[in-house]
């Protein structure tokens, strides 16, 4: 061989980049929310047992967010927003990529079933199936409710925790589900309001693309509608108490608000104000999703000193 | 004599083979751990008869 090769040192992954592929900021909410369903439920969990169920819930949405960036490699690639990720910018391969989520999958799994019970790790397993197969080869590119159906995905976490204590699923666990799952639609539609185009450069067709952004703002609030609803059932379940009620009608209340706010403007009100009223919305879903989360601990706190709960 | 100062190839590939070193560590602990807590909730047959006070080799066996 007479061709001497050069290797780019800029294009050599170092470990954070293999970790950028687990997408560490969708695992932060994995985990608080799973940690929700384990602590919440009323079977106790030895501490060590609780902290390894919640490194393989994590570890499985990893691995679940690596299989995802295998697969759209070439649509990243085109977003401003994901092309330095560590595929498309080209310091991770593909093979790499498929490699670590499939083994961190596995591992992940099996392990949830020895350190908790097995129904626990199948759901885990379908959570990624669901995210990986379903969501991201299947439907995302496909149809426009793709943020609706990847949401039941991230909705998933709180039923593993609650299943891991408890081997099973309840009203309890349904509810949080639905809760997550009836959150992300005005979640990502308020972003997608106020960032533009770069789904359409990808061809993912994003509901306001498709749609239209007026039909959106609608939707943005029939979905908050649902989500009050469903999130005061949740407060009359046994995980919840005068505390979460109290939580609930208020954040309900902003929540709303806010989303009339959005579906009572126009695209040009929005841009006049450059988007006011939808990155409020924004910032206050991701509040909204830490306080109802976070109430639910508290009940399950004050229960333990004999308080909380109804 | 003085070395050459790492190569910045060199320092991504320490931070692989470190960052892998711990994830490998952080398991073995995981794994460790959990086999003691296990062994402690569930018991371990052999071990939960010596602690429970039951001579090792009962009279009859002794005999044998």
């Amino acid at each position: 061989m007479s061709d001497a090769t050069s290797i780019n040192h800029e294009l050599e992954a170092g470990f954070g980049d293999y970790f950028a592929l687990l997408k560490p900021r969708v695992m932060s909410l994995v985990v608080f929310t799973a940690l929700v369903g384990l602590l919440v439920a009323p079977v106790s969990v030895h501490p060590f047992v609780a902290l390894v169920a919640i490194v393989c819930i994590a570890v499985g949405g990893g691995a679940a967010g690596a299989l995802n960036m295998w697969w759209e490699a070439d649509i990243d690639a085109l977003m401003l927003r994901t092309r330095a990720r560590p595929i498309p910018s080209g310091r991770v391969a593909r093979g790499e990529a498929l490699a670590i989520g499939l083994t961190l999958a596995a591992f992940s799994v099996v392990m949830l079933g020895l350190a908790t019970n097995f129904f626990a790790a199948g759901l885990l397993a379908f959570t990624i199936f669901f995210y990986v197969v379903i969501y991201t080869m299947g439907l995302k590119r496909r149809t426009p409710q793709n943020i609706v159906i990847g949401g039941a995905a991230g909705a998933f976490p709180p039923m593993v925790g609650w299943a891991a204590a408890t081997g099973g699923v309840s009203l309890e666990s349904l509810l949080m589900f639905a809760l997550i799952f009836a959150w992300t639609p005005p979640h990502f539609w308020a972003l997608s309001l106020f960032v533009k185009g770069d789904y359409a450069r990808a061809g993912v067709p994003m509901l306001p693309e498709v749609a239209g952004r007026d039909a959106t703002r609608r939707h943005i609030l029939a979905y908050s509608l649902v989500l009050a609803a469903v999130s005061l059932a949740l407060g009359a379940t046994s995980v919840g108490g005068p505390l979460y009620m109290a939580v609930a009608l208020v954040m309900n209340a902003l929540f709303l608000r806010a989303a009339r706010a959005v579906a009572r403007r126009s695209d040009a009100d929005s841009d006049g104000d450059r988007h006011r009223a939808e990155r409020a919305l924004f910032r206050l879903s991701l509040l909204y999703i830490l306080f109802m989360f976070g109430a639910l601990l508290a009940e399950a706190g004050l229960k333990s000193f004999g308080m909380g709960g109804w | 004599m003085r070395f050459r100062p790492d190569h910045e190839l060199h320092r991504r590939r320490a931070s692989r083979n470190y960052g892998l070193g711990a994830v490998l560590l952080a398991f073995a602990a995981l794994v460790f751990g959990l086999s003691l807590v296990k062994a402690r909730e569930n018991g371990v047959p052999g071990l939960r008869q010596a602690g429970a006070g039951a001579p090792a080799i009962t009279a009859g066996e002794a005999g044998r």
